[in-house]
């Protein structure tokens, strides 16, 4: 590949690739993370066998997360079109001969609707009301190629933004109305043109792919599907700020894959000149260096991440200025997370106007969410502003496979949790933190009647409480105290006027903590004591899980006529707590620790549970 | 080794950054890249080279939870414990690999063989509860062959 040294060479170059794509047949497979797990890499390795073997004219390439993760490893045939779920490659010769071969579908690998199978992606209930935006070329593009990108008018926008003056496109953005993706919503738009009134130079454009929230993986499906666009949108708000030279994209350690799509995508952009010196003719110098994090939740929070960039302990800074007038090396930064950057390119190529139709009015634009836990189609969805839980659960998600949904945690440890009752509420910014909640990153958690809220809310405060980085102690004592107190609670030791302490602890802590970290970590707590106080009160008063989940309430008991004596559950008792006797199985109260795994064992489910108030 | 000795093995790595700006976490990273773990003398000549006092290195070093002062095992077993993992049943799967190995999270055998970590979230929470074995991501289904593995291991 030649440098390319103007904007027409680059769409020059782009018409060529675009003549130059051979009208084959592809095969796209799914290699992200959640994919690649399932066995992504050996189907591709199949395909690749089985191609060669009959030496049909098919192409198989791989691309980023195509979305639907429970159902991987996915497999598109895009010509026809046709998308196969959890392919093996045992299926994989099968698909060849049919599909490839003669044309015809495998009725057995494509999604079962009500009314027979489905063949592609727009008719599929998951996919249908999905707008993806953020994600357009994650699953449809090899992120490992940055020709692929291209044809698909990637960096476009960034020749559009070098025509315009750096105060146009940040008019531009702001016009879109574009909120930041990580989390608090700040207009985009407002924090650039703030960055670029800074009179003092060098300044900084860094990337915050610093996902730590548990049970999120939305900006490492676009880093890792799509890292064109995040490039791009770098470049542009570089070109916007001015007075950039150097970026940083902040990525996860926990995220080997991503840093090497990236590590990829920059030395390819960097050989085509879209990066580097002079970048298309324009004058803008402008280079990104991947900082690879070591393992701290608090390093998502923007001071910290400078620090931890600056090579400093990552935690967050007290200081009266903004990161826009002082941030990196006390420097003017931009800083925005992965998602913000991957909406840039497509809000200045397609214009302002067309961003604010998909959305609400005070929140644009779409939001990716991770849904993940007790939901049948697990996966990444890119949704518009404005659409309710509910259709994101039970349309989208496809509701709690064999119970019933009882509430979401939504925005990671630093939201909170929605019942049921509150489902129809649209998400958007604003909405959500009327009742409680926040956007967050864009964690989705679906629980069911199983889930113990108060486990939950411990879950996270214990979370919290260990990443907190013990700087300022109100996070530090406040979060400990209040856990103490949790613990107790879903040890059924629970006391009364436990609820008004941890309500009283958890004010504290959010008005007074010095960071983002701090100032939510009580929300998972207070707005399940505000939504399932009834289950804080089984708790403490009653010494009983409603959801029984929680240890000590509960006595197990082998019921003798179910019983087939086939001693599973005097194997896997840790305790020594089932005792055989003459005429049967039975368990000694006094040694039970709860566990449960005796029930888990028995094979004909006659170790059942009872409930024993503990006095 | 040393300190000399290390000096040595340590250059070509210290020679990566000389002369830049925020370099103590990705040094220290290829420095553990390279040892599986910081060595104490490593970290005085670390220290040294870039004219920190070594506290404040350490201080860096032991802010982060993926530096580790001792040696590790050959086979590393990391539990994902993130939300949607712990409502599918990371819990206990964690307490059999505890029970299984004998030892507690975070330890390492005595005969250095495996060490066992939870992690807050590896980003496939579609194939909850997820346990990672060397970077290789098992779904549930494929737990089985762990504990095959770890006997096989073993002997």
């Amino acid at each position: 590949m030649t440098r390319l040294r103007t904007r027409e060479e680059l769409q020059a170059f782009r018409e060529e690739l675009v003549r130059a794509e051979e009208k084959r047949a592809r095969v796209r497979v799914c290699c992200g993370t959640g994919c690649r797990a399932a066995g992504a890499e050996e189907v591709v390795a199949a395909f690749s066998r089985e191609i060669a073997c009959r030496g049909l004219p098919v192409e198989v390439t791989t691309s980023g997360c195509q979305g639907w993760c429970e159902q991987g490893p996915l497999v598109a045939v895009e010509d026809v079109p046709l998308l196969y779920l959890r392919v093996s490659p045992f299926d994989v010769p099968a698909i060849v001969d049919l599909t490839l071969g003669r044309g015809q579908p495998m009725a057995r690998l494509l999604y079962q609707g009500e009314a027979g199978p489905v063949p592609w992606r727009d008719e599929i209930p998951f996919y249908k009301k999905q707008g993806r935006v953020i994600l357009r070329n994650c699953g449809r593009i090899d992120p490992t190629d940055i020709r692929d990108y291209i044809r698909a008018g990637g960096y476009a926008a960034l020749a559009r933004a070098l025509e315009m003056t750096p105060e146009e496109v940040i008019a531009e953005i702001k016009r879109s109305g574009l909120r930041g993706r990580g989390g608090a919503g700040f207009p985009t738009g407002r924090k650039w043109e703030l960055c670029r009134a800074q009179r003092r130079t060098p300044k900084y454009v860094i990337c915050n792919g610093d996902e730590g929230d548990p049970g999120a993986f939305m900006d490492r499906s676009v880093l890792e599907g799509d890292p064109h666009a995040v490039i791009e949108g770098m470049i542009i708000a570089a070109y916007a700020v001015g007075d950039v030279r150097e970026g940083f994209i902040y990525v996860r350690a926990e995220y080997p894959l991503a840093v090497k799509h990236l590590t990829l995508a920059l030395a390819q952009a960097e050989e085509l000149g879209l990066l580097g010196e002079n970048i298309l003719g324009s004058g803008l110098d402008f280079s990104i260096e991947i900082k690879r994090g070591a393992g701290a939740f608090v390093c998502g929070e923007s001071t910290a991440l400078m620090n931890s960039i600056e090579g400093l302990r990552g935690m967050p800074r007290e200081s009266p200025f903004r990161s826009v007038e002082r941030g990196l090396w006390g420097m003017p930064t931009v800083l925005n997370n992965v998602k913000t950057f991957a909406s840039v390119p497509l809000i200045i190529e397609r214009g302002a106007d067309w961003f604010t139709r998909i959305g609400t009015p005070g929140s644009p634009g779409t939001q990716v969410f991770a849904l993940t836990g007790k939901v049948k189609n697990t996966g990444l969805v890119e949704v518009p502003m404005g659409i309710t839980i509910r259709e994101l659960v039970y349309d989208i998600g496809g509701g709690v496979p064999g119970g019933r949904c009882k509430a979401v945690q939504i925005g990671g440890p630093s939201g909170g949790c929605i019942p049921e009752w509150l489902f129809d509420t649209p998400i958007d910014f604003d909405s959500l933190q009327g009742i409680g909640a926040m956007m967050g990153s864009g964690g989705l958690v679906v629980m069911d009647e199983k889930d113990c809220m108060v486990a939950i809310a411990r879950f996270f405060l214990a979370f919290t409480q260990a990443e907190s980085c013990g700087k300022c102690p109100p996070c530090r004592i406040g979060t400990y105290q209040m856990l103490t107190i949790m613990d107790r609670i879903v040890d059924c030791r629970g006391e009364p006027g436990d609820i008004e302490r941890l309500e009283k602890l958890g004010r504290w802590v959010k008005e007074t903590s010095l960071c983002g970290l701090g100032r939510t970590a009580p929300n998972p707590v207070l707005t399940t004591i505000r939504y399932f106080r009834d289950e804080y009160e089984a708790h403490i008063h009653d010494k009983r899980c409603p959801a029984g989940v929680c240890r000590s309430p509960g006595q197990f008991r082998i019921a003798d006529e179910e019983c087939v004596r086939c001693g599973l559950c005097q194997d896997v008792c840790p305790d020594g707590a089932v005792l055989a006797g003459r005429r049967g199985f039975s368990i000694d109260a006094e040694a039970c620790t709860g566990c449960g795994r005796c029930a888990a064992a028995c094979p004909v489910a006659a170790v059942v549970r009872e409930e024993k108030v503990v006095v | 080794m040393n300190l000399r000795e290390w000096e040595q093995r340590l250059s070509p790595i210290l020679a990566r950054y000389a002369g830049k700006k925020g370099v103590v976490v990705p040094l220290l990273q290829d420095v553990q890249g390279e040892f599986g773990y910081l060595p104490a003398e490593a970290m005085q000549v670390i220290a040294t080279e870039l004219r920190l006092p070594l506290a404040r290195l350490y201080g860096v070093a032991s802010f982060y939870s993926q530096f580790y002062f001792q040696p590790r095992g050959k086979h590393v077993v990391r539990v994902c414990t993130g939300t949607a993992c712990h409502i599918r049943g990371a819990p206990a799967i964690l307490a059999r690999l505890e029970e299984e190995l004998g030892i507690r999270a975070g330890e390492t055998t005595p005969d250095l063989a495996f060490t066992l970590e939870t992690v807050n979230c590896l980003g496939c929470c579609a194939l909850a509860p997820v346990v990672v074995v060397d970077d290789r991501v098992l779904r549930k289904r494929d737990h089985k062959k762990l504990w095959g593995w770890i006997r096989e291991e073993r002997r």
